[in-house]
Order: C-alpha cells, then sequence, then structure tokens
C-alpha cells in the first residue's frame, strides 16, 4: 500500500486554542477517505494543513513520502473542492474549470478542450458558456468537482461540499461522488459533520474530537465497536450504557455501546423500562425506553406489533452485541 | 380557548395609514420618492439642462450680451489653442491623479479588507476619513507651506543633504519651478492628497466583498500571487476601483481652487469656468467649459463598461 498523505505527530495551535493537537494519520492511495467530527474539532484544519493554506505548529506532514513542510499550496499537487465552491462569478465555467490550466501556462485552444472535457466528466457540457451565477447549488457544486479534478491532483481534498445541497440532491451526489472515485482511482480525503455521509462512503474514516482523533477505522468498525463513548454518541443511533448498567447485564464496570438493531422488544429481559417515545422511520419503528434513568432505544421492525407511550416492557439482546469500549 | 377576534380592531390612525398602505402599495411608494424626484429632477437636472442650454448660446463679442440663438460657435471657441491647452492640461492632471491614487489606495485597502479587525478596522476609517472632517481650504494652505522653498520639506532635504532631488525633480521640463508649491508637481501632490480617501474608501468595500476562500482556490489551483492579483482579485475588484476613479477623476477635472493655490497658476477648467462666468461674464463658454467633464466621465464610464468593469456587479 502506497501511502498518499501522512500526518506525523501533526499539531496545529492558534495561541492556546489547539486546533489540531498531536494528529497521526496514514491514508491509503486511491482510497475514499472521511475525516468526520463535529465543528471545531479540527478535522477542517487537517484538510487546511493538507492543502497548505494553514502551516503545522508541530509534527511533519508528507504527501506520497515528501515533505511539504515549506511548499505553499500552489505548488501542491493536491486540489481542493471549496464548502461554498469558490467559483470565480466574473468568469464563465469553462474559464473556471480551465483556470488551473491557464495559470500553468497552456493555451487557450487547448485547455479549453481539456475544461470541455471535465465539465462532461460532471454531465455538464451544456453549460461552458454560462456564469456561475446562473447555475443551481448542484451543478456549481460540480463545477467546482470539475475545476479541482482538471489539474489531475494526486489528493483529491473536499470540505463538507454537500452541505449545501437538499437531502435528495445531496444523496445523488453522494452514489456520484463515490463512482468517480472509484472510476478515476483517486484518493479522495472527504470533511464532513454527518456521520451518515462518511459512514455510506468512506473506505476509512476518522473521526474527530476536540483536535484529536478519536477512532480511525473502517465505517463497520467504527460503528459496531466505538472506541469511546465520544465516538458512539456522534457517529449516532448506537446506546450508550453507564458502567453500572453495564454491570448489571453481566458485564465489566466499563461503559458499553449496544446497536438498536441487535435489540428486541420482550415479555421479560435484562433491561426494562418505559417507553417513552416512539419515532416512526418507516423500515421500522425506533422504540426509547427509559430505563431508570438511562434512555436506551431498540429497533422494532415494520410490521411487529409496537407498543404505546407509557407502556412498560423489557429489552432482551445477544450478549455479543455488548460492545465495550473507553470512557474518553 | 378564548374566543378572540379574527381580526384585530384597528388602535388608532397608524394602524389605518398601515392598512391604506397594505391595500394601495404604490401610494406609500409615491409618497416616499415624491420629495426627492421633485429635488433631483428640478434642482439637479433642471439646472444641468439649463447649463447645456446656455452652452448653446454665444456672446456677441463687442457689446458683450448673450445671444440667445442655437449655435455651435462656442464649442468652437474651447478648440482655441488656449482653452484646448486648458482642457488638455486639465484632463492629463486628472489621469495622473487618479493613476496615483489607484496606487496609493491599494495596499491601504487591500490591509483594511483582508486584514484588519477590530481596533486596526477603527484606525483605518478614522486615518481615512479624519482629513475628510477638515476644511478644504486649511488643508490646501496647510500645504502650500508644507511645499514652499522655506517649507519642511525644503528644510529636511536641506538637512538630509538630498536638496538634489527636488531641485532634480523641478528641473525636469514641465515641472520646472522654483518650488514645489509653484510647481505643477506640487498641484499634483495635493490633489493626491485631497482625494486619496475617495479612492480607498470605495476600493476597499469592493475588496472586503472577495470572499477568502476565492484566493486560496486561486493559490490552490497552482497560481502566483501575481496571478491571482491579475485574473482575481483586480476584476473583482474593479468596480470599486473604477467606482474611486470616478470620485478622483471628475473631481479632479472640476476643482478651481487648488491650481489657483498651488502651482503655476496655469489655467485649469475649474478655473476657466470661474473666471469666465465672473469677471468675463462669458456664460455661454463657461458652459460649453462645464460640458467637457461630464462628457469625459461619460466616455470614461463607456469604456469601463464596455470593459466589463461592472460584470461582476
Amino acid at each position: 500500500m502506497t501511502v498518499a498523505v501522512e500526518f506525523k505527530n501533526v499539531s496545529r495551535h492558534f495561541g492556546t486554542v489547539k486546533a489540531v493537537d498531536g494528529v497521526d494519520l496514514a491514508i491509503a492511495e486511491g482510497s475514499f477517505f472521511a475525516m468526520l467530527g463535529p465543528s471545531g474539532s479540527g478535522k477542517t484544519t487537517c484538510l487546511r494543513l493538507i492543502s497548505g493554506f494553514e502551516k503545522p505548529t508541530g509534527g511533519a506532514i508528507r504527501i506520497f513520502g515528501e515533505d511539504v513542510s515549506n511548499t505553499p499550496p500552489h505548488l501542491r499537487n493536491v486540489n481542493t473542492v471549496f464548502q461554498d465552491y469558490a467559483l470565480f462569478p466574473h468568469m464563465n465555467v469553462r474559464d473556471n474549470v480551465a483556470y488551473g490550466l491557464m495559470v500553468k501556462g497552456m493555451g487557450r485552444a487547448q485547455r479549453h478542450a481539456k475544461a470541455d472535457e471535465m465539465l462532461a466528466l460532471v454531465k455538464l457540457d451544456a453549460y461552458g458558456d454560462r456564469k456561475p451565477a446562473q447555475l443551481s447549488g448542484g451543478q456549481r457544486q460540480r463545477v467546482a468537482l470539475a475545476r479541482a479534478l482538471v489539474n489531475e491532483p494526486r489528493v483529491l481534498l473536499l470540505d463538507e461540499p454537500l452541505g449545501a445541497l437538499d437531502l435528495k440532491l445531496r444523496e445523488a451526489m453522494q452514489d456520484e461522488l463515490k463512482a468517480l472515485q472509484r472510476r478515476l482511482g483517486l484518493t479522495f480525503v472527504f470533511v464532513t459533520h454527518d456521520q451518515h455521509e462518511a459512514l455510506s462512503m468512506a473506505d476509512s474514516l476518522a473521526v474527530f474530537n476536540e483536535g484529536r482523533i478519536a477512532q480511525i477505522g473502517t465505517p463497520q468498525d467504527i460503528y459496531d465497536r466505538p472506541a469511546t463513548r465520544f465516538v458512539a454518541d456522534f457517529v449516532g443511533s448506537s446506546n450508550v450504557l453507564p458502567p453500572d448498567l453495564t454491570r448489571s447485564l453481566g458485564g465489566p464496570s466499563q461503559w458499553a455501546s449496544l446497536r438498536p438493531e441487535a435489540t428486541r422488544l420482550a415479555a421479560t429481559g435484562p433491561v426494562t423500562g418505559t417507553v417513552k417515545a416512539l419515532r416512526y422511520l418507516g423500515s421500522g419503528t425506533r422504540v426509547v425506553l427509559d430505563a431508570n434513568g438511562t434512555e436506551i432505544a431498540a429497533m422494532v421492525p415494520a410490521g411487529q406489533p409496537v407498543p404505546a407511550e407509557g407502556d412498560a416492557t423489557a429489552i432482551d439482546f445477544d450478549r455479543a452485541a455488548l460492545h465495550l469500549m473507553g470512557s474518553a | 380557548m378564548t374566543t378572540a377576534p379574527a381580526i384585530l380592531p384597528a388602535r388608532g390612525l397608524a394602524d389605518r395609514l398601515t392598512a391604506t398602505f397594505w391595500r394601495h402599495p404604490r401610494v406609500l411608494l409615491a409618497l416616499l420618492l415624491t420629495p426627492p424626484l421633485l429635488w433631483l429632477g428640478v434642482v439637479y437636472l433642471g439646472s444641468l439642462a439649463a447649463l447645456l442650454l446656455q452652452s448653446f448660446y454665444s456672446i456677441d463679442e463687442f457689446s458683450g450680451v448673450v445671444k440667445e440663438e442655437f449655435t455651435l460657435k462656442t464649442y468652437g471657441e474651447l478648440l482655441r489653442p488656449s482653452n484646448f491647452d486648458i482642457l488638455v492640461r486639465t484632463v492629463t492632471m486628472a489621469a495622473a491623479v487618479t493613476l496615483a491614487c489607484a496606487v496609493l489606495a491599494f495596499p491601504i485597502a487591500y490591509y483594511a479588507a483582508r486584514y484588519a479587525r477590530g481596533h486596526w478596522k477603527a484606525a483605518f476609517y478614522l486615518g481615512v476619513m479624519l482629513p475628510l472632517w477638515s476644511s478644504y481650504l486649511v488643508k490646501v494652505y496647510a500645504w502650500k507651506l508644507i511645499l514652499a522653498k522655506e517649507g519642511i520639506i525644503g528644510w529636511a532635504a536641506e538637512k538630509t543633504h538630498t536638496s538634489w532631488i527636488i531641485d532634480g525633480l523641478l528641473s525636469i521640463p514641465g515641472f520646472e519651478s522654483s518650488s514645489l508649491s509653484t510647481s505643477p508637481l506640487g498641484t499634483f501632490m495635493v490633489f493626491v492628497y485631497i482625494w486619496l480617501p475617495y479612492m480607498i474608501l470605495p476600493m476597499q468595500a469592493s475588496l472586503e466583498r472577495v470572499p477568502n476562500s476565492m484566493l486560496e482556490a486561486s493559490a490552490d489551483l497552482g497560481a502566483t500571487r501575481a496571478q491571482t492579483f491579475r485574473t482575481v482579485i483586480l476584476p473583482l475588484a474593479l468596480p470599486g476601483v473604477i467606482a474611486g476613479s470616478i470620485f478622483t477623476f471628475s473631481l479632479t477635472l472640476g476643482d478651481y481652487i487648488i491650481p489657483q493655490i498651488i502651482g503655476n497658476s496655469a489655467n485649469f477648467i475649474g478655473m476657466a469656468v470661474y473666471q469666465l462666468q465672473g469677471t468675463a461674464g462669458n456664460i455661454p463658454l463657461a458652459a460649453a467649459f462645464a460640458v467637457v467633464p461630464i462628457l469625459i466621465m461619460l466616455v470614461y464610464l463607456g469604456i469601463a463598461r464596455r470593459m466589463g468593469a461592472f460584470d461582476a456587479l
């Protein structure tokens, strides 16, 4: 495996604020890597450290083995799709896409031909003559993508590129981005605060918390075996059990996570409580139980009877589904 | 459940007026627009029309009486060498002042728009605006003293043995004079000083609207600083530069005080207008002179528009 991007104990401090604090990271070439975390967790700063818009205050960053600590952004062979797209409003779409080639001195006819090729790749061949202001949000996003790809970068950085799109378009773009990444075999580094997006698109992902990586692994690792309480909480939908509850269920006195899908409602079970809330999700109903002050959710598949709010019921589950984790 | 009425009773005149405006939106618009339109239409454009009209009259050279007949004779007089020199001198000065203001203003405006925050921003606005609050005449006379042979610049040059720089500048053809305060170079310096804020402020406003991510995108795609400046910053800041240059250019075109106090007393358009409508009593020629800056500005805006200066608006 070739390592595309490597962080060795990288820090970026702004005064007393540790935006990125001692991060170690290795992103494999050709992989779709997601950086997931709440806002202010350091994921965007990490992306900007790769593109060169931030300088590390400690540690070393290597891109394909080369130390880039002293390399300015315009000499790094990586390109970025910006969160607000940052399309140049005074240029038409074709000139926007051809910009990277223009500043490298490529002739007009040649760069326009390449730009049109890129526009075809993102299915915008007919829009070359328009100004960015005449495009929809989704179309602008594609132009930004084409503009970043035209330089044939070795790593493509995407800073919450789908954040401004509505849900339906976002899902369509997720599939398209993934397909494009497979087709080009390019390394994508994708920053998002949306756990579903990260889990569904990435080959591997890093979960950030307060400038550090809380966990790094495949989506299955992260979802099934969260390393810490934070990861379980943030990646979401998993039940987080405090140590005394874990012990009462026969485990050690340690925080644990339990996926709702691994549970079932039963007349009797290790956890009993009253139904506090119901959320109909189409494919099933999420039932939240109040078990002596701890909220525990269970999934009832569609077609099975659902209790009413206030009913007393119990939850049963496979002991193997109980996953122990650190308290951080 | 309370049983409040679906329609609330009007509490007074204000409620009824608001209701009237809601039913007839144009009434409010008309009320708001009529006074300023009257002012603009009658006072501004009306006087401009009167001026334009006067410029097509001519003066009887013997009696000095204005003949109210349409003729282009007065405009013809503008082309006389002595008058044409005034036009060329004024336009050259206005262009030079505008260029110098643009070059000086850009770094200041760029810094203020990109980097200045909080107190520094306040200091910037204060620094730029403060000179505008003091009397124009006081500033011009102050400059006369500063630029005089015995003034602070001459004194400092003498003490630092750099008088040769000033002497050298004052021996350049066109600038020849015994001191800066009586040289066209002095006129130029004072014009630049007086009008600089009018260039900085619109420039800063337009630079502020260029998001940082756009400059980062340019660098990200491989552009050098110079390329980013030429292909991204300048085109996006152009409306501000044009707005600022409209101020500096037209203000220089019309000013008649600075060239009177500083410089070699060579005539400028404003001075010519002042003399012609006053002592000479030649209103038609004064009007014709006054129309020239308007025409120049229209041509200038036309060129700016064609160059795409307003595309990014």
